[in-house]
C-alpha cells in the first residue's frame, strides 16, 4: 500500500499545469516522431534531450518520457495506412494492419492498434507499481546464454508456422543474417564484408531497409495494379472505435499473453521490437483464426501493440531501478538523468521519490491522454487514404526517402532504401516472405554477439544453454516450437490417411 | 616584355597572398561560424562521448555561448570510423567539430581503417576518463593483491571473465596489460555498452569489469560492486562520500597496489584538417568558456573525471604520447590488423 501512497504524492507532482502542458506538447511531437519513419524513439529524445537541460527533472522526464509514449502510438498509424512501419517494433503491425486498411478497414486497424498499446502500457505501468523491486532482481539472471535463449525463442515463435515453403522462409532469412553481419564485428572488432568502402562501415540499418522493403516494395506493387489505394473506400465515421472496442473483450487471453510477453522482454532487456515479432507468432499459432493471420484480422493487429507497447513500458523499470537501460530510447533516458544531475540506479527509489513517482504517474496519465489524442484523430488519418494515389505516393515516397536519411544522416541511405525497394517488389511477385529477412536483419547481430559471447564464457561447450533451470527451459521452449509443426504436420497427415482408408 | 607582366603580375598575387594571411592573424579571434556547426559522436546515443555531447549542447544553449546552432550527430559505424573519416574528408570545414574518445588511436589499428589524429585539427582536451577495476561485492577479496592472487589460482571454468565494452578497444588493452603485467589469463567478453557490463557484473556473469566510473557508480553506491583501484598515476581528487563512507579519493591506484598500469581516456575534440589559426581559436575558446561553467563542473564531479585540459601544443604532444602509447601496447596484445 506503500505503493499507492508514493503514487498518489506522483500525481500531486503532475497537478502542476506546467507539467500537464509538457506532456501534452510532448505527446503530440511524440506522434509526429512515430508517423516519420527513421526519425525514431531514441534520436526523437536524443534531439530534444538539451532542450530540458534548463527544466526541472521533473517537467524534463515527463516531456521526454510522453515524447516516448507518443512514439510508440503514432509508429502504428503509417503501418496500417501505408505499410511503412515508422518504428521497428511495428513492422508486426503491418502483417495485418495493411491487409485491413485494404480491405476498408482502416479506422477498425488502427482504433485496434492504439487500444492494444493502451492495454500494453496500461499492464506494464501497474507492474513497475506494485511489482518493481520484485522484477527489477529479475533482469540480472540474465546472461549471454539467456539472451540468446531469448532471441532464439524468437526466430523460433516466428518461423515454426510459415505457410510459405521451408526452402523460401531459409533462404529469406539467410539473406537477413548476411546483411546484419556487415559493419564492425563486436566480438573480434573486425570489419566484416565492408570490401573496403566507406559507407559500408555502418552496416545495413535495420530502418533503412525496413522502409525500402515495405513502403516503397508497396508504392511499387500499387503503381503496377492501377496506381489507386484498394481501400479508398473506407466508410468513416466516429462510430468506428466503439464498434472495435466492441470486439476486444474477446481477445482478453491473447492480450494477456502479449503484454506478459512484452513486459518480460521489456525488463530482460530484449526489446519492444523482438517482443512484438513474438507476440505476433504466438497469437497466430494460437488464435483460433491463426490461418487468416496476414490477410487482415484484428486479432493481428492488437497482439504485436499490446506487447510492444508493454515492452517499451516495462524498459523503463531496469533503467529506474537498476541502472540498465531496456531499450535505446530508456538509454538516452539514461543519460539524460545525469544532465539533469541526478544519479540514476538503484537508490533513485529511495533518495529522489518525487522524481520517480511523478513518472510513474506521468505514464498513466500520458498514456490515457495519448489515447485520446491518437483515437480522436483515427478518422482524420482514416481519411488520408481517400486522397488520389497520384498525389499521395510522391508525398510516400519523399517522406520515405527524408527517413533513410535521418536514421544516419548519410546520402548513400537513400539509394540503399530504394535497392531495398526493389527487393521487397520481387519478393512478393516471386512469394518470398519479408518477415524472416526483417527478423533476421534486426535480431541476426544480437543473437550472434550473445551466442559468441555465451561461447566464450563457457569456453565452447553448448551445454551453457542448458546450464541452469531458467536457460534450459527457454532453449527447450523454443526447440519444441521449432519442431512443432512438424508434428502436428506428421499427425495430421497419419489421421488423414486413416480417415480415407476407413471410408473406403 | 611578356615575363615581365607576369612576374609584375605574380608578385602582386603574391603580396595580396601575403596580406590575406596576415589579415586575419592580426584581427583577434575574428572567426565566427556562419552557420549550424555540426558535432560529431564516433559512438551510438546513449554511451559516455555521447553524454558529453549532449551535455556541452545543453551548456552551449543555455548560456547562449554561440551565436549559430549546435547540432549532435552520431556516426558510430565501424567503432567510430565513420565519423573519424568524415571529419577526416571535410578539409577546411570550420563548421564541423568532432568529440573523441581512445577509438580514435584503437579503431585505426584494430581494423586497418586508414585515419589518424594528424588527419584532423586538434582543438582541446577537455578531460580524461578514468577507469576503475570493478569486481562483485560478494567478491571474498578486498584488494588488489587478493584479486590478482585469485586469478592465478583459477582454472578450468573459474577462470576470470573480465567484461568489456566492444573488441580491441580500450577494456580489452587494460585486460590485456593486466595479462602481461601478471602472467595470469581472462577470459575477455564484449558487451556492447558500459551499463550492459556493469549490470553483468552485478549478475555475476563475469568476473570483474574495468568501467568508467560514471558506468559503475550507481552500482557501488547500492552495494552490489566494489572498486579496487583506479587506473590513474594519482587517487582521484572527489572526496565526497559515495558508499559506505568511501570516497572516489580512497580507491587506491592500481600502481600502489602493485599493478603497475596507467591508462586514462582522452574526451576530446578534433575538427576537419586546415583550419586556420581563428576557426582553432575560436573553439578553444567556446571550450574553454563551458568549462567553467557549473554545470560542467558538477558533471565532473558526477563521473569522476580526470579534469585535465589541454590545447595548443601541448595538446598535440599528448596525443602524440598516447598514439605510441596504444601502437605499444596493441602491438603486444596482438591486436593490430595485418
Amino acid at each position: 500500500m506503500e505503493a499507492l501512497t508514493s503514487l498518489i504524492g506522483g500525481f500531486g507532482v503532475l497537478a502542476d499545469p506546467m507539467n500537464i502542458i509538457y506532456m501534452f506538447v510532448g505527446i503530440a511531437l511524440g506522434v509526429l516522431i512515430g508517423v516519420l519513419p527513421g526519425l525514431g524513439g531514441a534520436n526523437g529524445v536524443a534531439i530534444l534531450l538539451p532542450l530540458t537541460f534548463s527544466m526541472t527533472p521533473v517537467s524534463a522526464i515527463i516531456m521526454l518520457s510522453s515524447i516516448y509514449w507518443g512514439a510508440l502510438f503514432g509508429g502504428a498509424i503509417t503501418s496500417i495506412l501505408f505499410n511503412i512501419p515508422g518504428e521497428p517494433w511495428s513492422v508486426a503491425t503491418t502483417f495485418d494492419g495493411h491487409p485491413m486498411a485494404q480491405k476498408g478497414k482502416a479506422g477498425e486497424a488502427l482504433t485496434g492498434a492504439f487500444t492494444g498499446s493502451f492495454i500494453g502500457a496500461f499492464f506494464a505501468v501497474l507492474l513497475i507499481t506494485f511489482l518493481a523491486p520484485v522484477i527489477a532482481k529479475f533482469a540480472l539472471q540474465f546472461g549471454p546464454a539467456e539472451f540468446f535463449a531469448v532471441y532464439l525463442l524468437t526466430f523460433c515463435a516466428f518461423v515454426g508456422m510459415g505457410r510459405e515453403p521451408a526452402a523460401k522462409v531459409i533462404s529469406a532469412m539467410m539473406l537477413g543474417f548476411a546483411l546484419a553481419a556487415v559493419g564492425i564485428d563486436t566480438v573480434t572488432g573486425q570489419l566484416r564484408m565492408t570490401f573496403g568502402s566507406v559507407e559500408l562501415l555502418r552496416g545495413f540499418d535495420f530502418l533503412v531497409a525496413v522502409i525500402g522493403l515495405f513502403g516503397v516494395g508497396e508504392i511499387l506493387l500499387t503503381m503496377e495494379e492501377g496506381l489507386a489505394f484498394k481501400g479508398k473506400s473506407a466508410a468513416i465515421n466516429a462510430k468506428v472505435v466503439w464498434e472495435t472496442w466492441k470486439k476486444l473483450p474477446k481477445y482478453w487471453v491473447g492480450c494477456l499473453r502479449s503484454a506478459i510477453v512484452g513486459c518480460w522482454m521489456g525488463v530482460t532487456p530484449g526489446g519492444a521490437t523482438p517482443a512484438s515479432f513474438m507476440s505476433y507468432g504466438l497469437a497466430k499459432k494460437f488464435s483460433k483464426n491463426g490461418n487468416n493471420f496476414g490477410k487482415g484480422e484484428l486479432e493481428g493487429v492488437v497482439m504485436p501493440e499490446v506487447a510492444a507497447h508493454a515492452a517499451g513500458t516495462s524498459a523503463l523499470l531496469p533503467m529506474l531501478t537498476l541502472g540498465i537501460p531496456g531499450s535505446p530510447t530508456a538509454a538516452v533516458l539514461l543519460g539524460g538523468l545525469l544532465i539533469w544531475g541526478l544519479q540514476p540506479g538503484p537508490l533513485l527509489f529511495v533518495e529522489q521519490k518525487d522524481f520517480v513517482w511523478g513518472l510513474i504517474a506521468s505514464i498513466y496519465l500520458g498514456n490515457i491522454a495519448g489515447l485520446i489524442v491518437v483515437l480522436t484523430t483515427v478518422p482524420i488519418f482514416a481519411a488520408i487514404l481517400r486522397i488520389p494515389f497520384s498525389v499521395i505516393a510522391p508525398v510516400i515516397l519523399v517522406i520515405c526517402a527524408v527517413g533513410a536519411y535521418t536514421v544516419h544522416n548519410a546520402g548513400l541511405d537513400i539509394a540503399v532504401m530504394l535497392v531495398f525497394g526493389v527487393i521487397g517488389y520481387l519478393f512478393k511477385k516471386l512469394q518470398y516472405p519479408l518477415a524472416p529477412l526483417v527478423l533476421a536483419l534486426v535480431l541476426g547481430d544480437m543473437a550472434e554477439s550473445s551466442f559468441r559471447q555465451a561461447m566464450l564464457v563457457s569456453q565452447g561447450h553448448l551445454s551453457i544453454f542448458w546450464s541452469n533451470p531458467l536457460v534450459g527451459s527457454i532453449v527447450t521452449l523454443a526447440l519444441v516450437m521449432l519442431v512443432w509443426p512438424l508434428v502436428s504436420k506428421v499427425m495430421a497427415r497419419l489421421n488423414g490417411h486413416k480417415e480415407p482408408a476407413a471410408a473406403e | 616584355m611578356h615575363s615581365a607582366i607576369a612576374k609584375i603580375v605574380r608578385r602582386g598575387v603574391a603580396a595580396i597572398a601575403v596580406t590575406a594571411a596576415l589579415a586575419p592573424a592580426m584581427a583577434h579571434a575574428a572567426w565566427e561560424p556562419t552557420k549550424t556547426v555540426e558535432f560529431i559522436v564516433p559512438a551510438g546515443t546513449g554511451g559516455g562521448a555521447d553524454q558529453m555531447a549532449r551535455m556541452i549542447q545543453g551548456i552551449v544553449q543555455k548560456n547562449s555561448l554561440m551565436s549559430q546552432p549546435l547540432v549532435v550527430i552520431n556516426k558510430s559505424g565501424g567503432a567510430g570510423a565513420e565519423g573519424f573519416l568524415d571529419v577526416k574528408g571535410s578539409n577546411r570545414n570550420p563548421h564541423k567539430i568532432i568529440i573523441s574518445l581512445s577509438n580514435l588511436f584503437t579503431t585505426p589499428l584494430a581494423t586497418g581503417v586508414p585515419f589518424s589524429w594528424k588527419d584532423m585539427t586538434p582543438v582541446s582536451m577537455l578531460a580524461l576518463d578514468e577507469f576503475v577495476l570493478w569486481v562483485n561485492a560478494k567478491a571474498p577479496y578486498n584488494d588488489v593483491k587478493g584479486f590478482l592472487d585469485a586469478l592465478k589460482a583459477a582454472s578450468g571454468d573459474q577462470i576470470f571473465k573480465m567484461g568489456g565494452t566492444g573488441s580491441k578497444q580500450e577494456d580489452q588493452i587494460i585486460t590485456a596489460a593486466i595479462e602481461q603485467k601478471t602472467g595470469a589469463k581472462f577470459i575477455y567478453v564484449p558487451y556492447k555498452g558500459g551499463g550492459d557490463v556493469a549490470a553483468q557484473l552485478v549478475g555475476g556473469h563475469v568476473t570483474a569489469s574495468v568501467n568508467n566510473p560514471i558506468e559503475a557508480v550507481s552500482q557501488w553506491r547500492a552495494g552490489e560492486l566494489k572498486p579496487l583501484c583506479v587506473f590513474d598515476y594519482q587517487r582521484l581528487p572527489y572526496k565526497e562520500p559515495i558508499a559506505n563512507g568511501k570516497s572516489w579519493a580512497d580507491i587506491p591506484t592500481c600502481k600502489e597496489s602493485g599493478l603497475d598500469i596507467e591508462y586514462l581516456m582522452l574526451r576530446g575534440i578534433l575538427m576537419p584538417p586546415n583550419a586556420t589559426k581563428d576557426q582553432v581559436d575560436y573553439f578553444v575558446e567556446l571550450f574553454k568558456k563551458v568549462r567553467a561553467t557549473p554545470e560542467w563542473q558538477e558533471f565532473m564531479q558526477k563521473g569522476a573525471f580526470n579534469t585535465t585540459a589541454l590545447s595548443g601544443p601541448e595538446y598535440a604532444a599528448w596525443l602524440t604520447k598516447a598514439e605510441a602509447t596504444h601502437k605499444d601496447l596493441m602491438e603486444k596484445a596482438g591486436f593490430v590488423a595485418k
